[in-house]
């Protein structure tokens, strides 16, 4: 393989990690707060359609952006309310609202624009536009670096590096902060928070509600940045594999990066086939290709976590001791 | 919270659900633009209204007994099974190759064949997920959804490139012999004075009904069945009481497998006599539904199968009738999961409430 067909392969690998990684914080910001959040998915996916459905109308990506994160967050709220409020089974609750999104998403694309459950194609202002950062041009020349900043760093979606973004963030508030120290507090021992005064129900709602606005952002990136409009399903079990990149990072926010690019690597590769096909010089066929991410998800989790320790109280509702 | 009373818990409880799912759903179609009357004027008339509607109701009725048993058994060991789907679809695959490879004399064999075929390819799909649970600490929810992809690419992969017959453009097998077909509702003698037009509905609803019986007498009449719900209970005390959680996870998870495997006698046998792609048609997932909605109950099982069977179907006429599309049925399932399995703690706290008041 050349360099520049590397270049390629980590240049998508870069685009398809972006959902994980932002699927990824949102589930680490929820566990960590001792709220499994199987629900990922179906937030990506009500985000992907909602925003798509309105870049489409108004033209504007940015309302389209704030659309997907609202409707991610009505689907973050009714998690919240069966899972903390009134104590509900979290892996059930998740479940449930991601059939919902998966049901919901089709029945108003196809009531809005009757195109079999699609939205429009979105061009020029409806659709985050690539960004050349910096020096990219004049840099180019420089040999490996220059090109290795010009097409993998550089180029992207605005929303790709406010995931990147993410990462320092979430790991300076869940380890920084006060309000951080408490989420996680929440997460392995409750009734310590709440013998300290502080809200339990309050903290985790928080925690659920920033998955919300991540996951708005990952939807939201998939039907206008990654894709150009929203289509059936195009989610395509990421919720999940985010769910899983999480235990491979162990809930840490950098590990989280490097275990999502690792999986995007692995959807990149399956979009290669040719490329699989020369490396290896074998005739792959094409569906294997396809679930290739998805075998590599289970012998990542089954080989290569080691002992991964989820957060104590993690899938037990808190019941205030009387 | 305000105890209510035993009759409450399993009667109304369940009903209350599902009215607020129904109220749900009534609102989802009026925010797109249609009437929620017509629909369930369409959904009932198609699903129940006639014979006809009712072979179509019973046929999918089958499909989720299965898979609701599946999700069922898996539950009382304290696992969440949401690889039905895959696993019903590599069931069709054990189908598949039983009828096309090896010749049998009579439908009855062939059934026999094709049951044992299915559950047997279902059970191994569900074991490898329950053994690295069991020994790699996998997460068993993401393994299973995981094989929920991975079989579809599998079966994608057998109709494309290995059991597509040659000059045949359509992705689906050869056609299995004609004496392999089951007998319908129509064909049974009684039945067929009700049955008078051709329906899907087979013979499968028997094995169905019996695959029920079998799992109540496996979970509350054997021993295992008692270590399944022990280990459910409680890991740790299982664990105490000398049962090996490696056997019981794994063992349950091929139980379960092997149910949610023979749903496919019912729609790749009896139905379409061959196997194609997506055969299952998401029957897998309605099993956590149904499996919910009959608190976990091989009996509550069968009723919640056939309310769902109505869905399915109604669902269906909905679809073809109306503007409003097929894809209803998945919203509706969302609803019945989320209140009967996660919201059931208020149903239960406005209930205490009212129970309450009435005490004093």
């Amino acid at each position: 393989m050349d360099y520049a067909t590397l270049l390629q392969l980590l240049d998508s690998t870069v685009r398809l990690a972006t959902p994980l990684l932002l699927a990824c914080l949102a589930g680490l910001f929820s566990e960590r707060a001792g709220v499994f959040d199987i629900g990922l998915e179906g937030k990506m996916l009500i985000a992907a359609m909602t925003s798509g459905a309105v870049a489409a109308i108004s033209g504007s990506v940015w309302i389209g952006l704030a659309a997907g994160i609202g409707a991610s967050l009505v689907w973050a709220l009714m998690h919240g309310i069966a899972s903390i409020t009134f104590r509900g089974n979290q892996l059930i609750s998740g479940v449930a609202l991601n059939f919902l999104a998966s049901g919901i998403t089709v029945l108003v694309a196809q009531a809005a624009f009757g195109q079999g459950g699609r939205t429009p194609p979105l061009s020029g202002d409806a659709r985050f536009g690539a960004i050349t950062l910096p020096f990219a041009e004049a840099l180019r020349e420089v040999p490996v670096i220059g090109p290795l900043y010009f097409e993998v760093i550089s180029g992207h979606p605005l929303l790709v590096y406010v995931a990147a973004l993410a990462v320092p963030v979430t790991w300076w508030v869940l380890f920084r902060t006060r309000f951080g120290l408490r989420l996680r507090a929440v997460g392995e021992n409750p009734a310590a928070v709440d013998t300290a005064g502080i809200s339990v129900v309050r903290l985790r709602f928080a925690a659920v509600l920033i998955a919300g606005v991540l996951c708005g952002i990952a939807g939201a990136y998939m039907a206008t940045a990654l894709q150009a409009g929203f289509g059936r399903e195009m989610t395509a079990g990421r919720g999940y594999i985010a769910l899983a990149a999480l235990i491979f990072a162990k809930w840490k926010p950098w590990a989280a990066l490097y275990a999502t690019l690792l999986f995007g690597f692995f959807q990149a590769l399956a979009l290669r086939p040719d490329v699989v096909t020369r490396v290896t010089t074998l005739d792959i066929p094409v569906p294997a290709l396809e679930a290739l991410p998805y075998v590599l998800t289970v012998l990542v989790l089954a080989g290569f976590v080691g002992r991964a320790i989820p957060p104590r109280a993690g899938g037990e509702p808190y019941v205030k001791e009387r | 919270m305000q105890r209510i009373p035993r009759w409450a818990d399993v009667v109304l409880v369940p009903i209350i659900s599902l009215l607020l799912a129904a109220i749900c759903a009534a609102g989802v179609i009026l925010a797109i633009g249609q009437d929620p009357i017509e629909a369930l004027n369409t959904m009932v008339v198609g699903a129940l209204g006639s014979a006809y509607g009712w072979g179509y109701t019973l046929y999918y009725a089958t499909s989720f007994i299965f898979t609701g048993l599946a999700v069922t058994v898996a539950y009382h060991a304290g696992l969440f099974n949401i690889g039905g789907e895959g696993q019903a679809q590599i069931g069709g695959l054990g189908v598949a190759l039983v009828l096309l490879f090896i010749p049998w004399p009579h439908w009855t064999v062939a059934l026999l064949a094709a049951t044992l075929g299915a559950a047997a390819f279902g059970a191994i799909w569900a074991a490898i997920p329950g053994y690295l649970q069991a020994k790699r600490g996998s997460h068993i929810v993401i393994t299973t959804i995981m094989f929920n992809y991975i079989a579809y690419s599998l079966i994608v992969w057998m109709l494309v490139d290995v059991l597509r017959p040659a000059g045949q453009a359509e992705p689906a097998t050869a056609r299995f012999p004609a004496t392999y077909g089951l007998p319908t509702l129509t064909d049974i003698p009684v039945l067929s004075s009700i049955f008078t037009d051709q329906v899907p509905a087979n013979v499968s609803l028997f094995v169905a009904l019996a695959a029920c019986f079998a799992v109540w007498l496996l979970l509350f009449r054997t021993p295992l069945g008692y270590e399944i719900r022990a280990f459910g209970k409680s890991e740790s005390a299982a664990r105490y009481a000398g049962i090996n959680p490696t056997k019981i996870i794994v063992v349950t998870m091929m139980i379960s497998g092997a149910l949610a495997g023979m749903m496919s006698i019912n729609n790749v046998m009896g139905e379409s006599g061959r196997l194609l792609q997506n055969a299952s048609e998401g029957a897998g997932f309605i099993g956590i539904a149904v499996a919910l909605m009959g608190r976990n109950h091989p009996f509550g099982v069968v009723l919640a199968a056939l309310l769902f069977g109505f869905l399915y179907q109604g669902g269906a006429e909905v679809g073809l009738w109306t503007q409003i599309p097929i894809d209803l049925r998945v919203v509706l399932q969302g609803l019945v999961i989320l209140f009967t399995g996660a919201l059931d703690h208020m149903v239960r706290m406005l209930l205490g409430l009212f129970f309450r008041r009435r005490a004093a």
